[in-house]
């Protein structure tokens, strides 16, 4: 079986809020070495397949129809086997 | 008008988005998202509220319901489609209208009274309102942030789709009348053809006798005076 990790990112373009409202609390803390936080989504699916290729390509739609807006987002991912 | 307003799992504002339609005279249906027909509109209202509890992105999942497919072709043969709130937000996921909606840049979920500057005439939602006209119109959001990417920006202002924008008392639009750090002040816009809009002000709320706001009756006014025109 695999497991495809995929991480959903807002575009460099595009303004966090959220991450600007981190990083002046970890500056609060007294992180003065932060430069910059984003905040991304993280996201785990398991494939009852072993077909990496195959898995990669459904990952990849799946992606692009539903788990990541283009307008203001990106993804990657990666494939782990995992054993069931 | 027959109007026929939708209901997602987590939609709550379609219920005051019916009474206003069926108190001015319209024959009013509510649609369950599971049904497949729209039942013959002239008006699809998406409303208000948190659709499947807004996992993952406002609207992303609304999009996936059995009727939008019906909305989405319904709006591509010129049918009139107003997304409020989180109907704009499932607008924009259907790609039916451009952008996206964002997370205030405030972080906080506003509830409050605000301005909006009606910025064009031409079209069903504006129809005969004089731009320039002041509304006060209530929102309440979190996700209302209007983002695109500067081409997308131009076009919508080239192409006259900027319906509302965000201003205060005076119509004055600035950083500091902007409520959620919307680009370019935006509070709602149309599509090319001028048939589906979205808005994150909540007209809905502000067109009935008992609310101390009514100016949301504009909009409706103009939609009944659009209907009547071209009927």
């Amino acid at each position: 079986m695999l497991k495809a990790k995929i991480f959903v990112q807002l575009k460099p373009s595009v303004l966090d809020p959220q991450g600007k409202a981190v990083t002046n609390s970890l500056h609060n803390l007294g992180f003065d070495k932060v430069l910059q936080t984003r905040i991304s989504k993280y996201i785990e699916i398991n494939f009852d397949s072993d077909d990496r290729e195959d898995v990669s390509r459904q990952t990849t739609k799946i992606c692009d129809s539903l788990l990541a807006n283009p307008n203001t987002e990106t993804y990657h991912f990666e494939l782990e086997e995992i054993k069931s | 008008m027959k109007v026929r307003v939708i209901t997602f799992p987590g939609s709550n504002c379609d219920h005051d988005a019916f009474e206003v339609f069926s108190e001015r005279g319209h024959e009013t249906r509510m649609i369950w998202h599971k049904d497949h027909s729209l039942e013959d509109p002239d008006l699809v209202i998406l409303p208000g509220g948190f659709s499947y509890g807004d996992y993952l992105r406002c609207g992303a999942l609304a999009r996936f319901s059995p009727i939008v497919t019906e909305v989405i072709s319904f709006a591509q043969k010129g049918g009139l489609v107003m997304g409020i709130c989180n109907g704009f937000q499932v607008l924009t996921e259907t790609g039916l209208l451009p952008g996206a909606l964002m997370m205030n840049s405030t972080l906080r979920f506003i509830c409050s009274h605000q301005y909006l500057r009606v910025e064009s005439s031409n079209s069903p939602f504006t129809f005969k309102i004089n731009p320039g006209s002041i509304l006060d119109i209530p929102i309440a959001h979190k996700e209302g942030n209007f983002f695109i990417d500067p081409d997308g920006l131009k076009s919508l202002q080239d192409n006259d789709q900027i319906l509302f924008r965000y201003c205060n008392h005076d119509g004055i639009v600035s950083a500091k009348t902007n409520p959620n750090g919307s680009i370019d002040s935006i509070a709602g816009i149309v599509n090319r053809s001028r048939n589906v809009l979205g808005m994150m002000p909540h007209p809905e709320r502000s067109a009935t006798d008992s609310v101390c706001s009514q100016d949301g009756k504009q909009i409706f006014s103009a939609l009944e005076r659009y209907f009547t025109g071209s009927a």
